[in-house]
């Protein structure tokens, strides 16, 4: 029988003990004294969020596939737990050996939001290694980042040996093979990361050296290493149906919030959203084949016991095949007692079709995502949804059946105005009365539309990373602005309007374009007890203002200052295929409210044609 | 075709709760490919019913569930193809067809056998004056017990519900009324003969495990417990 880290004493006072045993249906069983590396694969967040991410199940599945490494998973033990180990002194462990993670050669940190980096700390913190890279000791493990937060890794350099540009399935291995090399030869750990430097796609932040320029903005970037490149290549898996999928996902015994087989269409997005990060850095839009996706359903569906299956892509209606995948779902498993449940699509009558036959009309409800108000701002962002789309897409549904809408929106976006923000309570009384034009004994009750407001956060590699932020009071009265729009609509009854958290937005927006500078801030905000930034009731503002205070920085360098068009940024070292020119023509575009077609549409020369793959050659073999 | 199945939960697993244990065995038998029935509806559900939760922390040899298949080879075919993607600690020991008029194990519960060991560092100091104090204990003519309910604390009698309490190589025994109607927790036991001893019960003092689980073929007089595995028939 497996022995725990833990005692039952404390398994039984802790909420959900489950989430620190293992042994789920196909953990990876091997003996960590057969092989070479020993590789621990955290998601520092709590256990029902970190076994919902795809990503780290696909790499967690690479590993494991070969016998001289052994792959297991940290997650962020939860506040009750972390009180427990702190006063008895337990060190922190990974799930499937329960060994302790200092004994482990590498922890690999997915990095897929800002407000997790408090949680890297207490990862360190409970697993007693050093927080910062040039305090480890040889033995000590070898700390990589990795995820989409890696593509501004400046704020967290500090406290990384080494960071994964890009999408795990290519070098991964390369770089093992260079560790288990420099081990055989007795090697150093500066060995080991010079070696890794040598290799596309990873950065070794303590090999190079950053100046900045009085006004705080940085002067240059230059390695301090003759390994170390001037630039670091993202790293991208040219042929889907080539790459690493998973066998045999693990099937956590607790309910995950993804507690369901996920099929991954496609990586990138064929649409330029200016805002969106994602869209912009996982360039070039790159599909599974058809055939692929059938035989994964069969088996991941056998290997789990799912009762439900999803599909999972940036943008799912861009697929080429969609209606094929989703034909074959509902035919192949409908009648197995298999629920498939549909990613946002673009409502139309394909879409309306298919949730009629997968869903409970009468329990769901259809989203729209026109993230701005006007057909001015949309443009603005690039946004290819028009309001006739929308409503077209809303009478549809709701003759169809339908009477609940979610519609998606952001606040502080580049060049609004008023009339930008009133015009979100404006689409949203438009779309109730689409359903009031339907005669009254035809509809289905009352209907309800709730509209929701994120604040605006530029990302770096987006056309919007040179934009200002806005303050938090800003954001505020912006969303007043919308609240007191939506009070004087004729259907107000009908409408709901949420908006999100400010002082967690503005925070967001330091990390996310923050330079090295921000290492000492999240350092101090953990020591003064941060963790689980992003949970609202472990969430304290107050914390984060006092470590600004501290360390002497201003957030609104980072947030609301205008940047220079020739401004280096932090991140400029990374050439994630998508150019700065491209980006910069882009921001002009926006501001001159001009659309730029999508990739299918018309190749506009972003930069991510030099990875060779992908849509950038549809049709062109 | 009604079927029963019984397995034990061992080690680790015990800290898997009464509802995750069940979405445990509905990804079990979906990939055990067992053909089991589905309600109808919009969203159908498996036909799987089980005899009585089981409290997080108990091990167990005696968990049993119901379900129903549309079809099968037989029942031990069934047991080894769903044993062969069982997790460690988890493992089906008996599968019987039921009567297509038979009771759901639920309804069924009536009993069920404890035995509670120590944990380390637990024991009271004088354990020979433990063990032997059990007969005395039981010989009462009431054991009253406060008992922490829904709607707050009240005082009860459980003598009635103790069938059998006897100490055997430092394990305690027990077997005690189960089910719906009248559920007495081997921990309750342990509390009132504690304060029997004018001892405190330390939190967490043994390792607990189900042995059995029984069902009543007699009445509330006479009673006649039946393990709930053999109120059926293999069908090899």
């Amino acid at each position: 029988m497996r022995k725990l880290a833990l005692s039952d004493e404390i398994l039984l006072q802790i909420d959900k003990p489950a989430r620190y045993i293992g042994g789920e249906v196909n953990m990876a069983k091997k003996d960590p004294k057969l092989v070479d590396i020993r590789f621990a694969m955290c998601f520092p967040d709590v256990y029902e969020i970190g076994m919902s991410h795809l990503g780290m199940q696909i790499l967690y599945d690479m590993f494991n596939r070969r016998d001289d490494i052994y792959c297991e998973r940290i997650y962020s033990p939860w506040t009750d737990l972390d009180k427990i180990m702190r006063e008895e002194n337990i060190p922190l462990f990974a799930l499937e050996s329960q060994d302790p993670i200092k004994e482990f050669d590498f922890i690999g940190i997915t990095l897929q939001y800002e407000m997790c980096y408090t949680n890297i700390l207490q990862i360190l913190d409970l697993g007693k290694i050093p927080f910062h890279t040039k305090d480890r000791a040889e033995d000590d493990p070898i700390l990589i980042g990795g995820g989409p937060c890696a593509y501004n890794p400046e704020p967290l350099a500090a406290f990384f040996d080494l960071f994964y540009i890009g999408e795990g399935e290519t070098v991964y291995f390369e770089l093992m093979d260079r560790y288990k090399e420099n081990k055989k030869k007795g090697g150093s750990r500066k060995d080991f990361l010079q070696m890794a430097a040598g290799i596309d796609g990873i950065y070794v932040p303590a090999f190079y050296d950053v100046t900045y320029k009085e006004d705080g903005t940085v002067d240059c970037m230059k390695p301090n290493n003759s390994h170390a490149k001037e630039k670091v290549t993202k790293q991208v898996v040219n042929n889907m149906d080539d790459a690493f999928f998973i066998d045999n996902p693990i099937v956590p015994f607790i309910k995950a919030t993804q507690d369901r087989v996920v099929l991954e269409l496609q990586r990138g997005c064929i649409r330029g959203c200016r805002f969106c990060q994602a869209g912009n850095v996982y360039r070039p839009c790159r599909e599974h084949s058809l055939e692929y996706l059938k035989d994964y359903a069969y088996k991941l569906l056998k290997s789990t016991g799912h009762e439900e299956i999803s599909l999972s892509s940036l943008s799912s209606s861009d697929y080429s095949q969609l209606e094929g995948i989703v034909n074959f779902l509902i035919e192949e498993f409908k009648g197995k007692g298999v629920n498939i449940s549909l990613p946002s699509l673009r409502i139309d009558a394909f879409s309306l079709d298919v949730m009629s036959k997968v869903q409970d009309i009468k329990k769901s409800s259809l989203t729209f995502a026109p993230e701005a108000g006007s057909q001015r701002l949309r443009d603005v962002i690039n946004k290819g949804l028009t309001e006739e789309t929308i409503l077209k897409g809303a009478s549809e549904a709701f003759n169809g059946g339908w009477n609940r809408v979610k519609l998606y929106f952001m606040l502080g976006l580049p060049t609004e105005t008023v009339e930008d923000m009133e015009g979100i309570a404006e689409l949203s009384e438009k779309v109730a009365e689409v359903y009031y034009e339907i005669p009254k004994d035809q509809r289905n009750g009352k209907v309800q539309i709730v509209a929701s407001s994120s604040f605006f956060v530029p990302k770096p590699f987006t056309p919007f990373q040179w934009a200002r932020m806005c303050t938090r009071e800003e954001f505020l009265e912006r969303a007043y602005i919308v609240k007191d729009k939506f009070r004087t609509m004729l259907n107000k009854k009908s409408l709901k309007y949420n908006y999100h958290e400010a002082d967690l937005t503005v925070l967001e927006g330091v990390l996310a374009r923050g330079d090295r500078k921000i290492s000492a801030l999240i350092e101090e905000v953990y020591k003064n007890g941060a963790i689980y930034d992003s949970w609202s009731e472990h969430f304290k503002n107050e914390l984060w203002m006092n470590a600004f205070e501290t360390c002497g920085i201003d957030p609104d360098f980072y947030t609301i200052r205008e940047r220079d068009l020739d401004e280096v940024f932090p991140w400029d070292f990374i050439h994630s295929g998508v150019t700065k020119e491209f980006l910069k023509r882009e921001w002009q575009n926006a501001v001159s409210e001009k659309i730029t077609p999508n990739c299918r549409q018309h190749c506009t020369g972003c930069g991510a044609m030099s990875f060779k793959g992908g849509i950038c050659y549809e049709g062109k073999n | 075709m009604k079927v029963r199945i019984k397995f034990y939960k061992h080690g680790p697993v015990k800290f898997i709760g009464h509802l995750d244990i069940m979405r445990y065995f509905q990804k079990a038998i979906r990939r055990a490919e067992i053909d089991i029935k589905y309600s109808e509806g919009f969203s159908p559900h498996q036909v799987m019913s089980f005899a009585a939760p089981l409290g997080v922390g108990l091990t167990s040899n005696g968990e049993y569930m119901d379900i129903e298949v549309n079809s099968m080879i037989d029942t031990k075919t069934l047991m080894d193809r769903l044993n062969a993607v069982m997790v460690e600690g988890i493992m089906a020991t008996d599968c019987r067809v039921l009567d297509e008029r038979a009771k759901n194990a639920m309804s069924l519960v009536a009993a069920a056998d404890y035995t509670l060991i120590f944990r380390e560092g637990k024991e009271p100091s004088d354990l020979g004056r433990f063990f032997t104090g059990l007969a005395d204990f039981l010989n009462q003519p009431e054991i009253l017990i406060i008992k922490k309910t829904k709607k707050g604390e009240k005082e009860v009698d459980i003598k009635s519900g103790i069938y059998e309490l006897s100490a055997e190589d430092e394990r305690i025994f027990m077997k005690v009324s189960s089910g719906s109607a009248d559920n007495l927790k081997p921990e309750l036991v342990m509390e009132a003969y504690y304060q029997f001893l004018g001892l405190t019960l330390p939190e967490f003092a043994f390792h607990i495990q189900r042995e059995e689980v029984y069902g009543n073929t007699g009445d509330e007089e006479n009673r006649n417990l039946i393990p709930l595995g053999l109120m059926g028939e293999s069908c090899e």
